[in-house]
């Protein structure tokens, strides 16, 4: 669905179904030069399973309009702008990488419209290379192939998942290439220049999942251990063999640690 | 820092797809010989029918051997994924049935192989597809021949028998610019000879029967999507852009941004038409292609051999081959086919039907039959087999005389190919 945010055209995918205030929704927030369809398998499930659940194209993606947003903060401001432009007063967010970043300072400073975050591949801080930024800024498909290398573990390097067919390193080059000119690089700027994540954690007062990869290159479990600590209501799980594409490398495990997490932090719909 | 580097196309060959074992630590490919998968629980059973779980219901629509091989033949290609069919035949239909409905149109090359031209010519008019052939060399016919109907540009990367070579970045950005995708049959040029994505095609499809096994064990096709065509700026392609009744109401390019094409073809044309390829053929498919790049290396010296020695011959009026300064193709094949211009081609044997009747029968080596890119040396006499039912016209537009003969070179010492060859000329020269 389409919903006007600030002049500007959003794009939700909610496997085709409207809103229903009268369910619980969940958000999904994707990460850097990426869209809603890194959600399509775990966004479909929840649309199907008594939930509202809206995967988002962040402005300047996929098919929203606007420039994207180079700061967190601003991606935090944004959201609820949309929430509020599609009356849903509250919601659970799954963010992954840049959008666990969004989702987390979200539910920072504005506790009453997050009733539980996800945050699946993330890092506290989320600092990004000088060689990635500096080709991001250059636009250099380089950009694109350092991310495809470092962004999926060894295994999913050559394939194998469970998704028929699918040759995921060639899908998400693809996805990336989608990528408007500075898009990549305004993505990794406001991942780099977050500053609080720290003290928002310890601001957030909804139940917290982090979903890590172990062998995820770009957020490594290590970069979560300490901000896991700041929330007062956390816990963690590692996917073994997982890379930071956790949501195509590992698609029904995602799913099932968010099931598990929202089955007892959210109550169960009707 | 060093450019990231993904591995290379030997390395994939051997690899793509597949994971060892987790149960019993195969090292091979496992053969997944099984119709159906149990469903842990019903609510997992409705999530896969769903799409909203990863997995398998049932092998006409997916199965763990063939999801290996699609992987693989994504990897080798560069694109987003494949869909495995019964044949090439069933990967071409399967293009054509998920992109459009009755009252299209279809601009294809004239140079095809004789099933292809058959299903175009004959086959979809009954469907209320119609196509137009245009020379593959005339890039202003291909421009000529679009119409608002159209829906699809078609050619094969090395036509069939003359060898043409597809100028495709030039065929692509004259499609793209009508806003329709480019779909090209690899067949001939594997992705070890030419990876058609990255000059520009959207689509590719393999006979996976030739090079791909050449083994010449397993019929079966691979339709690969290049995921960069954008279906909705397009506009032309309600299939994938609009609400689809037969999966819920689903908009594939809202599904999936890079896959719709590949989303429609399986949930629809393999689900419906059910030309789905049989598990054993992806594991001998697969086999096959743990050897391509070697195997088409040797494919390339053998040939490169055998070309040289047919243009020597007295017995041989002309040799097909874009490597030769001869063939009208020659700067376009060094500049897209650097690694060898395949392992099929032909040539005018002097004396005509009779001369040719005389060397297909003295040869021992090659085998007369109607298949190309095997392990071994074929021949065959294309004017009275594959492209037996064109007229007169249609074989001239084709490059097509009854002195062609098609040779397909294997695997054999060249040495050998070349002494049966010479003889099998003597014999068709006698009186």
């Amino acid at each position: 669905m389409l919903v006007n945010v600030a002049g500007k055209q959003t794009y939700a995918y909610t496997a085709n179904r409207p809103v229903d205030t009268a369910l619980p929704c969940i958000v999904f927030l994707h990460g850097a030069a990426n869209d809603h369809s890194v959600w399509s398998l775990q966004s479909r499930y929840f649309a199907h399973h008594g939930w509202n659940a809206l995967a988002l194209d962040l402005p300047g993606h996929g098919r929203s309009e606007g420039e994207p947003l180079n700061r967190v903060e601003a991606l935090a401001d944004w959201l609820v702008a949309f929430l509020d432009a599609s009356d849903i007063p509250q919601c659970c967010i799954a963010g992954h990488s840049m959008g666990s970043l969004a989702g987390l300072e979200t539910a920072a400073r504005y506790p009453s419209r997050v009733s539980a975050l996800a945050l699946i591949g993330t890092a506290v801080p989320m600092p990004v290379s000088d060689v990635l930024l500096r080709s991001s800024a250059d636009n250099d498909h380089v950009a694109y192939e350092m991310i495809n290398a470092f962004a999926h573990s060894p295994r999913a390097q050559l394939g194998g998942n469970r998704v028929p067919g699918a040759w995921m390193l060639g899908a998400n080059m693809r996805l990336m290439e989608r990528s408007a000119p500075g898009l990549l690089h305004a993505d990794f700027t406001a991942c780099n220049a977050y500053a609080r994540g720290m003290e928002a954690a310890s601001d957030v007062k909804c139940p917290v999942l982090l979903v890590l990869g172990q062998r995820d290159q770009m957020t490594p479990p290590r970069g979560a251990k300490q901000v896991a600590g700041n929330f007062s209501d956390a816990r963690t799980v590692v996917l073994e063999g997982s890379g930071h594409s956790l949501m195509s490398e590992q698609p029904d495990a995602v799913l099932d640690a968010l099931i598990g997490f929202l089955s007892s932090a959210q109550p169960t719909p009707a | 820092m060093a450019t990231p580097k993904s591995y290379r196309l030997d390395t994939l060959g051997l690899h793509a797809g597949q994971q060892p074992d987790k149960e019993f630590g195969a090292r091979a490919q496992p053969i997944y010989f099984t119709t159906s998968y149990v469903f842990p629980d019903t609510d997992h059973a409705a999530s896969l029918f769903n799409m909203e779980r990863a997995g398998h219901v049932y092998s006409r629509i997916s199965n763990p051997t063939n999801s290996a091989l699609e992987e693989r033949i994504a990897a080798l290609e560069g694109g987003v994924g494949a869909v495995a069919t019964a044949s090439g035949q069933a990967a071409l239909h399967l293009a054509i049935a998920t992109l459009m409905d009755a009252g299209s149109h279809v601009v294809a090359s004239g140079s095809l192989y004789g099933g292809s031209h058959n299903l175009l010519r004959y086959t979809l008019p009954r469907f209320g597809i119609e196509t137009t052939f245009v020379s593959p060399r005339d890039i202003d016919a291909f421009r000529a021949a679009i119409r608002p109907n159209t829906r699809l540009v078609f050619a094969e990367t090395l036509g069939n028998p003359g060898l043409d070579v597809l100028d495709v970045p030039r065929v692509a950005e004259l499609a793209h610019g009508a806003g329709l995708p480019l779909l090209v049959d690899s067949t001939f040029t594997t992705p070890y000879l030419m990876r058609p994505f990255e000059h520009g095609a959207d689509l590719i499809f393999h006979s996976a029967t030739k090079f791909l096994g050449g083994h010449g064990v397993a019929i079966g096709g691979l339709l690969v999507d290049g995921g960069s065509f954008d279906w909705d700026k397009s506009g032309r392609f309600p299939t994938l852009t609009e609400p689809y009744e037969g999966f819920h109401g689903m908009v594939f390019t809202e599904e999936s941004t890079t896959a719709a094409f590949l989303l429609r073809a399986r949930r629809e044309g393999i689900r419906d038409f059910g030309a789905c390829m049989s598990p054993m053929n992806a594991f001998q498919i697969m086999q096959g292609m743990e050897t391509l790049g070697p195997r088409m290396q040797r494919h390339m010296e053998n040939t490169r051999a055998v070309v040289n020695f047919l243009d020597a011959s007295d017995a041989v009026s002309r040799v097909v081959y874009p490597e030769l300064p001869s063939h009208p193709d020659h700067d376009l094949a060094a500049r897209l086919l650097p690694r060898g211009c395949g392992a099929v081609f032909s040539f005018e044997l002097k004396g005509g039907r009779d001369a040719g009747r005389r060397f297909i029968e003295s040869l021992r080596i090659f085998s007369h039959l109607a298949n190309v890119g095997d392990a071994k040396s074929l021949v065959i006499h294309p004017a009275t087999t594959t492209h037996y039912r064109m007229d007169a016209a249609a074989l001239r537009d084709a490059g097509i005389s009854e002195g062609t003969v098609r040779l397909s070179i294997g695997l054999e010492d060249a040495a050998d190919l070349i002494e049966d060859l010479s003889r099998a000329l003597r014999a068709s020269q006698k009186a």
